[in-house]
């Protein structure tokens, strides 16, 4: 099968394919795009938040280091989740799962740190010893070694989805089908890790970290460290989509989207893309959601509730879905605006978030980045 | 009480209606009422007991006011009745006036005053108000002894009522257990085995309880009738408790059936995702506070009937708000479910958000009706309560009504054939867009009676809806799209089937446990129990 067949059998079927013209961008936009980025998350954040001092206009507070860090690891799981909705068609309302097993791995780790300093000072977490558990049960062994937190952050998710994924593919459930049943999938989940039983901390989740890899995770050198990593996390996942989307494989997934049917009878095995960029795109998630607990100091069962993964897919439809920048664009504007609201104007916030899903989707197909694409034609 | 007793009981009260008599008391002999104002303490016990065995109004009459210290003695043979200044001679029946200056009270002692109540409470048993008898089973249950026993088998032979019953042979066996003779012990322990109270498998096990490896009762042939005994009554006890649960089950069933046949029709004859529907459910059960509140300001004395005008109100409102949202948004993202998943969502935070808004984001008391609340006692340990009753026959009854409106009218044959093929329809005249609201707004109304349901069994908040969305979607996955009947099976078995893993391994577990096994079974049978059958390949 040749690239142009391929190509010519998606062309007419959406004109979503005018978009990928977008990614196609020159590579020395994208150059300039990415030394721009670097420039102001590794030189402007850390000088203007470490060395400037707080009384100059050009400081950058520790709120907003903290912020921008969570949006980046938002950002992060809006590409995700545009890998596998906005470029493979597959809408995925279980995302948060994802990012919820990677946080929770990372948070087991963090948990292990704490040490002897909890409430109870035991060797135990807190909420184990007002269970009255006597030992760690088998799941949490190794996890005080970072680099087997670190693995754990991977390979849960991933394995998990590509399970799922296996069979839900391989019988060839799509659509909204698949949507819903990946949302009970997280809701199951949600009430797993509610229990107490579980051994992830029932309610409360994780919290009350106190350091990371010896360092003090309070610190203003550690927090600067931490977005930097996301930064850079970011950055790296953004690349690694573009080539993805460039590649040979990106373009079978595209056709996919718009028309499997056609992909299988041109001799295309669908599962096998849809399981690889669906697990991949998991990873992901972990990988954000392991970025997003030390930076909030929190990871508890309602990051698996339903709402929050349809979140994730409004932050990507609000930026532009099948193109790269559009869910890191969507992320920010929408988690700015949430954090702007729930300041000023609490009760107007889900009247916003709520219109911003009907809006988009009855007038923004394309999103904001499709803004900007209608206006350069 | 055999048939003598009932026949002579039956004469006396004849007779004591037909014979004026002084004084009620009249009918307690002379020389009781003599030992029970004189005698002391075995004596005394023995009037008690005499009293409480003869069984009859006068007699607790006497020891009630005895009780109340309204019985006084005169010197050493005069027993009277004081009523305010009156008084009546207990032992010849005629009035005293006025009263003699050298009365004495009867002297009641702690264990007098023990053996009175014992008897009044024996003598209550007999009212004929079940709450009089209910109180003093109840009562006897912790006082009673070897001397009422006489008085507790009369009145169970002619209890009628399960649950006094049921006390008062538990009291018996329990008294008799404690007796020193093993022939009523045995045959206490083979009484027992006719029950089906959780508090009889209680005392049976204490009887089969070991300290230190060694029984604590010592008689063996006792032991093995209380084994005996105990495997009848657990077999009872399952047996009640497997009805109870398939009753739970049909009862959970029915509200997933409620709240999936809107969504069986929006999603299954529609193809619309509409996420809002569990918001719609809210409506409806907000809809039915709001009528509740009307009620009970302006019409205080019909409030029993408030539900019968609540529910086509929550129908109405909520059928309206369906086809705004119809009209508004969800017409213009037709066929591309998607879409209208993400902006369905978008609806369901608005609605929540204003339902916060305009009734706060506390949860709101919905009342039952009287008529709703109390339930049917199967056996002890069951008891269906009418508000889930009322709730099954009134899912059957819409989901009859949305049959035959489906099947018997003109709007159902349109929406059967727009489901069809579209296109068709359309050509053939039928008013497609026209169609759509209706059908919308029909399964949002049947939400809207969901939620009329649904708030006479739990709590009415904000965020009713989002708990029941989850589950419809399964109920509508499972049971396929675009049947009906697929829905009430899958509805009917997913709730009984929770119920008893519920059961078997807790609410969670269970839930989780369904919801694996229907990602599983969408394996197998991608288009849900029962699929249309047709040629396309993609639906």
């Amino acid at each position: 099968m040749k690239r142009e067949d391929i190509e010519a059998a998606a062309a007419p079927a959406d004109a979503a394919f005018a978009l990928s013209r977008l990614h196609g961008a020159s590579s020395r936009t994208v150059l300039a795009m990415l030394g721009v980025a670097v420039i102001v998350l590794f030189v402007v954040f850390p000088v203007c938040n470490l060395m400037v001092p707080a009384t100059s206009a050009l400081h950058i507070s520790d709120y907003t280091v903290t912020l921008l860090g969570k949006i980046m690891c938002y950002a992060i799981v809006a590409l995700a989740m545009d890998l596998i909705w906005g470029y493979t068609g597959i809408l995925s309302l279980g995302h948060g799962l994802f990012f919820a097993l990677g946080g929770y791995a990372m948070g087991m780790y963090l948990m292990r740190t704490i040490g002897r300093e909890g409430v109870y000072q035991s060797e135990l977490p807190d909420f184990m010893v007002f269970l009255d558990w006597k030992a760690y049960p088998w799941y949490w062994s190794f996890t005080d070694h970072f680099w087997y937190a670190a693995l754990l952050v991977v390979l849960v998710p991933g394995l998990l989805a590509f399970v799922f994924g296996y069979f839900a593919f391989r019988s060839r459930i799509k659509g909204v089908y698949f949507s819903i049943i990946t949302q009970a999938l997280t809701y199951a989940a949600m009430l797993l890790f509610f229990r107490n039983d579980t051994g992830f901390g029932g309610n409360n989740g994780f919290t009350d970290f106190k350091r990371i890899l010896g360092f003090s995770i309070t610190a203003p050198t550690t927090r600067m460290a931490l977005f930097l990593i996301t930064g850079a996390a970011l950055l790296g996942f953004l690349l690694l989509g573009r080539a993805i989307v460039r590649s040979k494989l990106g373009r079978v997934l595209t056709a996919i989207r718009d028309a499997e049917t056609r992909v299988m009878f041109s001799g295309y095995n669908p599962l096998y893309f849809k399981l690889f960029i669906w697990t991949l795109s998991a990873v992901i998630c972990g990988i954000a959601g392991a970025l997003y607990v030390p930076q909030v100091g929190i990871i508890n069962p309602s990051e698996m509730s339903p709402a929050n993964s349809i979140e994730i897919a409004i932050w990507t439809a609000v930026g532009g879905r099948g193109t790269l920048i559009g869910p890191v664009l969507g992320a920010a504007v929408v988690n700015l605006g949430k954090s702007w609201f729930t300041q000023v104007l609490p009760e107007y916030w889900l009247f916003v978030l709520g219109l911003v899903f009907i809006l988009v989707t009855l007038f923004l197909p394309r999103g904001i980045a499709g803004l900007w694409t209608r206006s350069r034609t | 009480m055999n048939l003598r007793q009932v026949l002579l009981r039956t004469l006396c009260l004849a007779f004591a209606l037909v014979v004026p008599v002084p004084s009620a008391m009249a009918a307690v002999a002379p020389e009781t009422i003599r030992d029970l104002a004189f005698g002391e303490g075995d004596v005394r016990a023995k009037a008690i007991a005499a009293i409480v065995a003869s069984g009859d109004a006068a007699g607790l009459a006497l020891l009630q006011a005895v009780q109340a210290g309204d019985v006084k003695t005169v010197g050493e043979d005069r027993v009277l009745l004081i009523k305010g200044d009156e008084a009546t001679d207990l032992l010849t029946g005629s009035a005293v006036k006025p009263l003699p200056d050298n009365l004495d009270d009867v002297v009641v002692n702690n264990r007098f005053r023990r053996e009175l109540g014992t008897g009044i409470a024996a003598l209550r048993l007999t009212s004929p108000e079940r709450a009089t008898r209910l109180a003093a089973a109840k009562e006897l249950q912790t006082r009673a002894d070897e001397d009422t026993l006489p008085a507790i088998s009369t009145a169970l032979s002619k209890e009628s009522d399960p649950e006094i019953k049921g006390l008062l042979a538990l009291t018996q066996a329990s008294v008799q257990l404690a007796s020193k003779d093993p022939a009523t012990r045995l045959d206490a322990v083979r009484a027992l085995a006719l029950s089906d109270s959780g508090s009889v498998k209680t005392l049976l096990l204490a009887l089969l309880e070991r300290k230190n490896g060694v029984f604590v009762e010592q008689d063996a042939q006792l032991r093995a009738e209380a084994e005996r005994s105990l495997a009848s009554v657990q077999q009872r006890l399952s047996t009640g408790e497997m009805i109870g649960r398939i009753f739970s089950g049909i009862s959970l069933g029915t509200i997933l059936l409620l709240a999936a046949l809107g969504l069986a029709i929006t999603y299954g004859l529609m193809g619309v995702i509409n996420m809002a529907h569990g918001e719609l459910i809210m409506i409806g059960a907000y809809a039915t506070y709001v009528v509740q509140n009307v009620f009970r300001e302006h019409f205080p004395g019909a409030f029993d009937f408030y539900l019968v005008c609540a529910i086509p109100v929550a129908f109405a409102v909520s059928a309206a708000v369906g086809m705004v949202l119809e009209r508004t948004v969800i017409r213009w993202l037709y066929g591309r479910p998607l879409e209208t998943l993400l902006a369905t969502w978008g609806l369901s935070l608005i609605l929540i958000q204003a339902v916060r808004t305009i009734f706060g984001a506390q949860n709101v008391q919905v009342e039952n009706p009287s008529w709703m609340s109390g339930g049917v006692e199967i056996m002890t340990n069951v008891v269906l309560p009418w508000s889930r009753i009322g709730i099954i026959i009134f899912a059957a009854g819409v989901l009859l009504l949305m049959w035959l409106l489906l099947s018997r009218t003109r709007l159902g044959l349109f929406v059967r054939a727009v489901t069809q093929n579209r296109g068709m329809a359309s050509s053939l005249g039928v008013p497609t867009a026209r169609v759509d609201m209706l059908a919308f707004g029909l399964g949002s109304g049947i939400a809207g009676l969901a939620g009329c349901a649904l708030s006479q069994i739990g709590n009415v908040g904000p965020d009713l809806g989002q708990s029941y969305i989850v589950d419809s979607f399964m109920v509508v996955v499972l049971g396929g799209v675009g049947q009906l009947a697929g829905t009430v099976y899958a509805a009917l078995g997913l709730g009984i089937v929770n119920k008893f893993l519920e059961a078997w391994q807790g609410a969670v577990l269970a839930k989780i446990v369904v919801l694996v096994f229907i990602i599983i079974f969408i394996q197998k049978r991608p288009q849900g129990l029962f699929a249309l059958k047709g040629r396309t390949v993609e639906a």
